[in-house]
């Protein structure tokens, strides 16, 4: 099953809500807690990454029995130096963002940890793409 | 609403009291003890919750409130605030243990512990695992008179003074064995009784001890107030409590030490079965609590050793929201609905009894609404019923030779 979310750069009164949707659908699936937990993480990072940094884009939510993949594809800046953006605490928020309060560098690396499979590729001026899938654990603790 | 009631969904229900202080036609109403319930005991004691203490006039003090308990026919009172008290001295050290996972979050308030249960079964770890004042206090109480007049158990009755319907459930549906409590009366209920016997009830403030940490529980940054190091935040208003929860979820917040949440806006001097206005018991509370601060009784000794603050268990996730307990159908469900969403007008109008659009999709693909239901959709197929006999009617069989213009 297929979710999608446009998403507007900048837009931050908005900012959040796709997540939001993804992590009710989960819930009414009946995914496994945890599976819940670390895909909310990585819809809302990768949401965050595209209204911060990126002019629009697109989040998608693929829902399968054994796992979730979320996809996030963005019109932007892109990034050079992939595995630098993927260090704990580096950021390229402008100053304004990160007065708001975010920007704080730990998106992608917060993503690398919550998901099972991570890949990111990108293009400068051109945009970035990000797939990450997060494998449902059966009935357990 | 089916057939002109609200109708409560019990398994997502979180005893919030949201609906019992919204209906304007006073439909929802909170069953609480009678006080009748006295006389199946021998030695009755009263747990009065520290907000009883702000639902009075002025120059009521909480020596006189207890002293019209007794009147009322308890033979004794055991005041929740002192509870409270040996509870957040066993917070701030469960808190300075650094427990993980971060922050930690209050088991005070019923209604948010259920919330969790159902909507945030993830958080379930971050709760401290210590029992609530009204349990600590019941169970010191118990001990107490089994001890002073040797009493058998089930001879002592312990009744819990209530600001709302969710200490209610934590009596009779405890999450451990058992609960210390016997029974539960609403504030509202017994604050006439209580008014009654105030005039002539001697200012006894020997028989409170009333201490203004423990007191301060009864409204939003109590608990905080009470525990003082570390980093503390307080949320009441339960649409906040969601906003602080959702955060926490999202890996926020991991600098704060603990969350002290209420249901209730105000804490629970803003319970639903308090009887005085949520923000005047607030002013009496803040001076009473100026009054007792400066008037400090020595309290009894309290039990060290944690086990005895323990909850007796993990608390177990609630998970009533998913669709089917087989994912594969779930997730078809689930496409259903998004589908049945889609067709539907989204004016969330309430006519077919469900609260909004995306709900009523949810009712129909679970099998608690149909389509019809949808005011709109009703319409929208008379219409092309109507077309249909009308196409009809302008047939004629050609056995007959006449046709109608």
């Amino acid at each position: 099953m297929q979710m999608e979310f446009s998403v507007q750069g900048m837009d931050f009164n908005r900012a959040g809500e796709a997540a939001a949707q993804i992590k009710k659908a989960l819930q009414l699936v009946g995914m496994h807690v945890d599976t819940v937990r670390r895909a909310v993480i990585v819809a809302y990072e990768a949401e965050l990454n595209i209204v911060i940094h990126a002019r629009q884009g697109r989040l998608a939510a693929y829902i399968h029995p054994d796992r979730v993949e979320i996809e996030a594809v963005d019109e932007g800046p892109g990034i050079p130096d992939i595995s630098q953006a993927m260090r704990e605490g580096y950021s390229t928020a402008p100053d304004h963002i990160r007065k708001m309060g975010f920007g704080a560098g730990m998106g992608l690396p917060n993503i690398k940890k919550s998901a099972s499979h991570m890949q990111l590729t990108s293009e400068v001026n051109v945009g970035t793409r990000l797939t990450a899938i997060i494998n449902n654990q059966t009935s357990g603790d | 609403m089916r057939e002109g009631q609200a109708i409560i969904i019990e398994e997502r229900c979180i005893d919030c009291g949201e609906c019992i202080r919204i209906c304007p036609n006073r439909a929802k109403l909170a069953i609480t003890d009678p006080l009748e319930k006295l006389a199946d005991y021998q030695y009755n004691i009263a747990l009065p919750a520290p907000s009883l203490y702000a639902q009075f006039g002025p120059d009521v003090l909480p020596g006189n409130i207890l002293s019209a308990l007794l009147k009322i026919g308890f033979d004794e009172v055991y005041e929740v605030a002192v509870g409270a008290v040996a509870v957040s001295n066993h917070l701030r050290r469960y808190i300075e243990h650094r427990p993980r996972p971060q922050p930690v979050i209050s088991s005070a308030c019923p209604a948010v512990v259920r919330l969790m249960q159902v909507r945030f079964p993830g958080l379930l770890e971050h709760i401290a695992p210590i029992e609530t004042p009204m349990e600590v206090s019941a169970r010191l109480a118990r001990e107490k008179a089994r001890q002073e007049h040797g009493l058998a158990d089930k001879a002592i009755g312990i009744f819990f003074i209530t600001p709302c319907p969710a200490k209610v459930t934590a009596v009779k549906q405890p999450f451990g064995k058992r609960s210390y409590v016997d029974g539960a009366f609403s504030m509202s209920d017994i604050y006439g009784a209580i008014l009654q016997r105030l005039s002539d009830a001697a200012d006894d403030s020997r028989n409170s001890l009333s201490p203004a940490l423990g007191v301060g529980w009864g409204k939003t940054g109590g608990e905080n107030h009470a525990i003082k190091e570390h980093a503390l935040l307080a949320v009441d208003g339960i649409h906040n409590v969601i906003n602080v929860l959702e955060e926490i979820e999202r890996g926020e917040l991991a600098d704060i030490d603990y969350v002290e949440a209420q249901a209730c806006t105000g804490g629970c001097i803003g319970g639903p079965l308090t009887p005085q206005n949520l923000f005047v018991a607030r002013v009496r509370m803040e001076k009473l609590l100026k009054k007792l601060a400066d008037c400090r009784q020595p309290l009894p000794d309290f039990p060290s050793d944690p086990d005895y603050y323990r909850l007796p268990g993990p608390i177990p996730p609630r998970p009533t929201l998913q669709l089917s307990d087989d994912i594969n159908q779930a997730i078809t469900m689930l496409e259903e609905v998004e589908h049945i969403t889609a067709q539907l007008p989204g004016l969330d109008c309430g006519s077919c009894g469900s609260p909004n659009c995306r709900a009523l999709a949810e009712d129909i693909v679970r099998g608690y609404a149909e389509n019809s239901y949808c005011v709109f959709k009703l319409r929208e197929r008379l219409q092309l019923l109507a077309s249909e006999i009308v196409d009809l009617a302008h047939k004629q069989p050609p056995a007959m030779g006449k046709h109608v213009k």
